[in-house]
């Protein structure tokens, strides 16, 4: 059973599960329609129309025997009622899902999506997070709070069931040449507000090799808490160069009252959730993913390089421009000196 | 077992002597009006060597020279640009910890060499005791209001050292704090002093710097100065001892007098967050033109590694963590007060 696949990820992970021969039934659970773009993936899908409310039901009549929990959003949507809703969906959706899970006897797997979200943001963090690190300080964004309450009812989970695998994913921000998020249409602007005077490390993962490791994770057995990132890092300032865009640095305070004033006007999605990344950074180690799952995410320059193959549109400064500006001054000193040389040497006989 | 005993009975001290002290031979102390004169030409007659050179050879040479000299500044024009397109682009790469090795050879440490070579005129004795693969702690003096020691010394390993090595400095976490200067610090390869961060970048082979003494070392009165301050718990011997890196004692001489600290206004500093306010002859009374260093004459001396992998088991024993801290922090003083000798004239060539 899938939640959320009236969205991106959860559609594109129950199309593939359905297509795997080894998982039988997949079952799609979402209290919204799929929107057209997404039914054709989910032909194969028997969809339920229902919130998590009525998952207890569904669970235990249909006896599933994994549950993968993507119905998580990252950012409130103005038009599905804000805020509101997302701690709704989040918190006491996944609440009730995990409720109902804890008495489903034929339950084996449960796998959650989480977020890199889930360390906080402090000025003492070490610069590379391991799944053992504990948050020093609460985070400021809602996403942020809302991964660490979801994770807190895993764990719980976890204790009343240890009979089920559970594995929790934590996600770097996704990033593709197609995927839609706040921080792809951040990325999209032609002229990007950072914070000033600093310069965060940022990593995403390609949502192909997401989607990879939540197949693999549903279809295998790996229990446990794992980093999901490419290697590597981007500062926010070379991303935003390799996007071929300008970046406009502002305080601190005046880029979050700037948010908050765009987000009320519906135009921008920047919430703390971004500042706190972009002022704090967040890099994790992926070494036991790749231990356990034996498959290497691309590296997050490669899937920012696919992101940028995508949105040409907008771009300001690209390298091949940039490469052509610099032959034209080398070809315009050399033209200069050979001016100035023929003019000497008819004097100097 | 009397506590003497069981203190000499435990590892990393039983064999620990402090180095004899050597004769010690005056490297300065002439005032610059009081300097011989060099022999002009090597000792060779100026004349003689005119005579010698035959005429038309002389003016080949000149063209020569000068069609060198243009190629030269082809030379560096093309790689200035190229640089500069490499960094709009965003065509360079930077560690997980933010660390940009071509921002640092290109930008940071030419300015910091003029400082290094011909403000402080610093010696470096001993370098043949770091390293020149795999992971090292470097463990130094702090001293000077602002820390510019941390950054003579990285000057002096990518210069000096045979395998021309990066150190990677760990900073409190004040600096990481600020904005501006915190990226400044990563992108110069520093990073939070914390056992995680100091572990991984050991882990990695890399040669790490740290400053036990902190803000007690920059922060101290010129009447205490080359008196080492305490140091801390010894958090820097566990790091070192759980990945068997060796430990490097350093003793900076000089940084002291760049600028001497006649009084420290501590409810000035309480109120602007800082961990000290100092007074010294020219801050804050001639403003910004305080901020220059006086021009000491400067020492560094990297003493014998002392070799740690024997002792990975012991790094929770706070006894043995004690001991070995206590061994390097002695070390240090007794280094100082050599280098001291070596030096009757902190502000002489």
């Amino acid at each position: 059973m899938v939640t959320g696949v009236s969205r991106f990820l959860g559609a594109r992970v129950a199309a593939r599960l359905a297509a795997d021969p080894r998982v039988d039934r997949v079952i799609g659970l979402d209290p919204l329609d799929p929107p057209p773009a997404l039914a054709g993936l989910l032909a194969d899908v028997e969809l339920i129309q229902a919130d998590a409310r009525a998952a207890s039901g569904v669970i235990a009549e249909l006896g599933a025997e994994a549950v993968v929990h993507l119905a998580v959003t990252s950012a409130p949507d103005p038009h599905g009622g804000g805020r509101a809703a997302m701690k709704e969906q989040n918190v006491i959706g996944t609440m009730q899902l995990l409720a109902a899970a804890q008495g489903a006897g034929r339950l084996r797997k449960l796998v959650v999506r989480s977020s890199t979200a889930a360390y906080g943001a402090s000025f003492r963090d070490p610069a590379v997070f391991t799944e053992d690190t504990e948050p020093r300080a609460v985070p400021r964004g809602s996403f942020a709070r809302d991964i660490l309450d979801i994770e807190g009812y895993v764990r719980g989970f976890r204790r009343r069931r240890p009979g089920v695998a559970a594995t929790v994913l934590r996600f770097a921000p996704f990033i593709s040449s197609t995927a839609e998020t706040s921080l792809t249409r951040y990325f999209a602007q032609p002229l990007i507000p950072t914070v000033l005077g600093r310069d965060a490390r940022l990593q995403f993962v390609h949502v192909d090799d997401a989607l990879e490791i939540l197949h693999r994770s549903v279809v295998e057995d790996h229990p446990g808490t794992f980093n999901v990132a490419g290697a590597g890092v981007l500062a926010l300032s070379q991303a935003v160069r390799r996007a071929g865009r300008i970046s406009l640095p502002l305080p601190e305070g005046t880029l979050s009252s700037f948010a908050a004033l765009a987000r009320s006007a519906g135009i921008g999605q920047i919430g703390l959730d971004q500042i706190d990344l972009f002022v704090h950074g967040r890099v994790v180690d992926t070494g036991r993913l790749v231990k356990e799952f034996g498959f290497t995410p691309r590296t997050t320059a490669a899937a920012f390089d696919d992101f940028v193959r995508g949105h040409h549109a907008g771009q300001a400064l690209n390298a091949d421009r940039l490469a052509a500006a610099e032959r034209a001054i080398l070809d315009g000193i050399r033209r200069v000196r050979a001016a100035a040389t023929q003019e000497q040497e008819p004097a100097s006989p | 077992m009397t506590q003497d005993k069981y203190h000499a009975a435990l590892p990393g001290h039983a064999d620990f002597e402090l180095p004899a002290p050597r004769p010690a031979k005056p490297l300065n102390g002439n005032r610059p009006g009081r300097r011989r004169a060099l022999p002009a030409a090597n000792g060779h007659n100026q004349a003689q060597i005119e005579a010698a050179a035959p005429e038309p050879a002389k003016e080949l040479d000149q063209v020569d020279k000068e069609l060198d000299q243009i190629d030269i500044w082809d030379q560096r024009v093309a790689n200035g640009l190229a640089f500069l397109r490499r960094r709009l682009a965003g065509a360079y790469e930077v560690d997980d910890f933010g660390f940009d090795p071509e921002l640092n050879d290109t930008i940071f440490h030419p300015m910091l060499r003029v400082l290094y070579r011909d403000w402080f005129r610093t010696e470096v004795f001993g370098i043949e005791n770091v390293p020149e693969v795999g992971s090292g702690l470097v463990v130094g003096n702090h001293s000077g209001t602002l820390a510019l020691d941390a950054l003579m010394l990285t000057v002096a390993l990518r210069d000096q050292h045979p395998a021309d090595r990066h150190l990677r400095l760990l900073g409190a976490d004040l600096v990481f704090r600020m904005p501006v200067l915190s990226e400044l610090a990563r992108k110069a390869g520093a990073t939070v002093a914390c056992n995680p961060d100091a572990e991984r970048l050991m882990t990695d082979g890399e040669l790490v710097g740290v400053f036990p003494e902190g803000f007690k070392g920059i922060g101290k009165r010129f009447s205490e100065r080359y008196k080492l301050q305490r140091f801390g718990r010894g958090g820097f011997v566990s790091a070192a001892l759980r990945t068997g890196t060796p430990i490097v004692p350093v003793a900076i001489v000089g940084a002291e007098e760049i600028y001497p600290i006649l009084a420290d206004l501590k409810p000035l500093a309480r109120l602007l967050g800082m961990p000290y306010f100092p007074v010294t002859p020219t801050f804050p009374w001639l403003g910004p033109l305080g901020l220059v260093p006086l021009p000491s004459k400067w020492l560094i001396e990297f003493c014998p590694p002392i070799p740690t992998a024997h002792l990975t088991e012991s790094a929770d024993d706070p006894m043995v963590v004690y001991n070995l801290a206590d061994q390097v922090r002695e070390t240090i003083q007794a280094t100082l007060h050599s280098l001291l000798e070596k030096r009757p004239d902190p502000f002489g060539l």
